[in-house]
């Protein structure tokens, strides 16, 4: 019969997520990654429903078309809203680990051996914490929950308290996986902690915490391998994992901050107004004819673009400005800083979407000898990773973060709302030197009529 | 420790490897499509939910194998979908999209 050709799909469908990810190390072969992902999906479907121990197909085809419907929608997303995207399927993806993983647990107890068992709470646990959480960071970047960090006095104790309590009630399943009473509390324990995990942790700390709850998702995948002994679900949740992992780290490291600084730091929060002396402190303000001028005249300009881009859906706006520059004899490049936006790589789609070119988005490392060569550094809605302060003062909050080297441009341009502080509150002392010039207003609008600025100039 | 957790064990770790390798050289430019690749991935948990949704061996189980069907159904058309869309986007100067 067919059975015996299952391990063979499972082992091909594995090979293809490998290739699927290798292949996306470039531009020139992702897209191919994504038709070979497919491919292996659709090999690991197809060897499933082959199985001898499936009886009926309903339901199945039920939740096929269900999952369709609701999936194609979320596929067609702006690009705007890619983070609480990949939060909300964070979430379907740690609940349908943790939903499997209960099944099993009333399916299989109390025949079940300890092994088992441990996998299987590992995997509830992990898929249930990550469900409430990708919620909850969905529920931030969509601003349906306020996204400055919430904190109250012991946050940490009861948080950690309470993860002791999961891990203990998982422990004692493990031990004893009769206790059927144990397993709905100790599902409700890992539900709630993932709520109270993210309450603390800020807008600006997203990109970590996406990538964390990534790496979840893909271990508690793992997890349900070790439960149903199959091998291809260990290998994609590995797979998963490691790049969730990978992901995490590359931020941290963007960020210099630890695991459990962001977990437990709850940045921004406590952070006195640093440099009491601000008052005395004078921007210069300039206008978008100003600034079409300085522009105009360049021959190098790096756009640095940050959240506040995003925001203000500017990215648009801003093709049209490279597009007049380029047209100029202007050299435009961009400048992204690896936590820019709210998840990793969150510019350079955005700017694609808007249709520059990807050999103009360059990472921080390349581009920050760029600067002292740059005549004009034109910052749209970044802050923090601006902020020189980062390599020299000791008491910033930031001190010793990686930043992009825009004081060193002949001259910067700061597009902003108003002066108020970004997240955290810190002053940035960029935007108070000589060679600093502060274009106010709406990044869109702003952008816009420099544009609008630059095309009247050209026509005379 | 018995054979077959043994062997388990041993692909994970090595896929876990496999995976810290290949995805080291995911260049930053594309670490959006990345995530939502590998999310698509671990909808791989689409496995385990057919085989509890298609057994159907106790009510409890066939509703949330259901469920569990559903969400990862949701995750392998809409990551693989946004993946397909980001990637298209990227192009290199003086190149039309294609």
């Amino acid at each position: 019969m067919i059975e015996p050709v299952i391990p063979l799909l499972y082992l091909a469908a594995a090979a293809s997520f490998v290739l699927a990810l290798k292949w996306l190390s470039s531009v020139t072969s992702a897209r191919r990654g994504v038709i070979i992902g497919v491919l292996g999906m659709a090999l690991a479907v197809c060897g499933t429903l082959l199985k001898p121990e499936i009886v009926s197909y309903r339901w199945i085809a039920v939740a096929f078309v269900l999952g369709t419907v609701i999936g194609i929608p979320m596929a067609m997303m702006p690009m705007t809203a890619v983070p609480q995207r990949t939060a909300l399927s964070h979430a379907f993806g740690a609940l349908a680990a943790a939903l499997v993983g209960t099944a099993e647990y009333y399916l299989q107890t109390p025949h079940i051996d300890h092994f088992t068992m441990s996998a299987l709470a590992l995997e509830v646990l992990l898929g249930f914490l990550t469900f409430t959480a990708s919620l909850m960071a969905f529920g931030k970047l969509q601003d349906i929950l306020p996204t400055r960090p919430i904190t109250y006095r012991n946050q940490n104790v009861v948080n950690l308290a309470l993860f002791g309590l999961a891990v203990a009630a998982g422990v004692y399943l493990a031990v004893r996986p009769e206790t059927a009473w144990l397993f709905p509390i100790f599902a409700a324990l890992a539900l709630v902690f993932g709520v109270l995990l993210i309450i603390p942790i800020g807008g600006a700390d997203m990109p970590t915490v996406i990538s964390l709850l990534n790496s979840y998702a893909g271990l508690a995948a793992a997890a349900m391998g070790f439960v149903l002994n199959n091998k291809l679900l260990i290998i994609a949740g590995a797979l998963d994992g490691s790049s969730g992992l990978i992901l995490s780290v590359i931020m941290c490291r963007a960020m210099n901050r630890s695991f459990t600084n962001i977990l437990f730091g709850a940045f921004g929060q406590v952070q006195p107004a640093v440099g009491a002396g601000a008052e005395e402190k004078t921007a210069r303000s300039a206008s978008a004819e100003d600034a079409a001028d300085i522009l105009r005249a360049a021959n190098l300009v790096i756009v640095v673009p940050g959240y506040g881009m995003a925001v203000a859906q500017a990215q648009h706006k801003v093709r049209e400005l490279y597009d007049i520059l380029t047209k100029a004899r202007v050299e435009v490049k961009f400048a992204i800083h690896p936590v820019a936006g709210r998840m990793p790589g969150h510019m350079n789609v955005l700017l694609a979407e808007a249709d520059i070119p990807y050999d103009k988005l360059m990472e921080m490392e390349m581009v920050n000898s760029e600067f002292p060569q740059a005549d004009v550094a034109l910052v749209i809605g970044a802050n923090d990773v601006t902020n020189p302060a980062a390599r020299h003062d000791r008491n910033s909050p930031i001190y010793g973060m990686p930043i992009l080297d825009v004081d060193k441009a002949r001259t910067i341009m700061v597009i902003k709302r108003s002066m108020n502080p970004g997240f955290a509150g810190i002053e940035n002392e960029l935007y108070y030197m000589d060679r600093t010039l502060m274009v106010f207003g709406d990044a869109k609008a702003v952008v816009g009529s420099i544009v609008k600025e630059l095309a009247g100039g050209s026509m005379h | 420790m018995s054979q077959d957790l043994e062997l388990s064990l041993y692909v994970f770790v090595l896929a876990t490897f496999l995976g810290l390798e290949v995805i080291r050289r995911v260049s930053p430019l594309l670490h959006t499509p990345l995530m939502s690749l590998t999310n698509a991935i671990s909808a791989i948990a689409v496995v385990g939910s057919i085989l509890v949704a298609g057994e159907q061996k106790t009510v409890l189980s066939t509703v949330l194998g259901t469920l569990a069907v559903t969400c990862s159904m949701i995750n392998i058309v809409g990551g693989y979908l946004i993946t397909y869309r980001m990637l298209r986007m990227f192009r290199k100067s003086g190149k039309e999209r294609s």
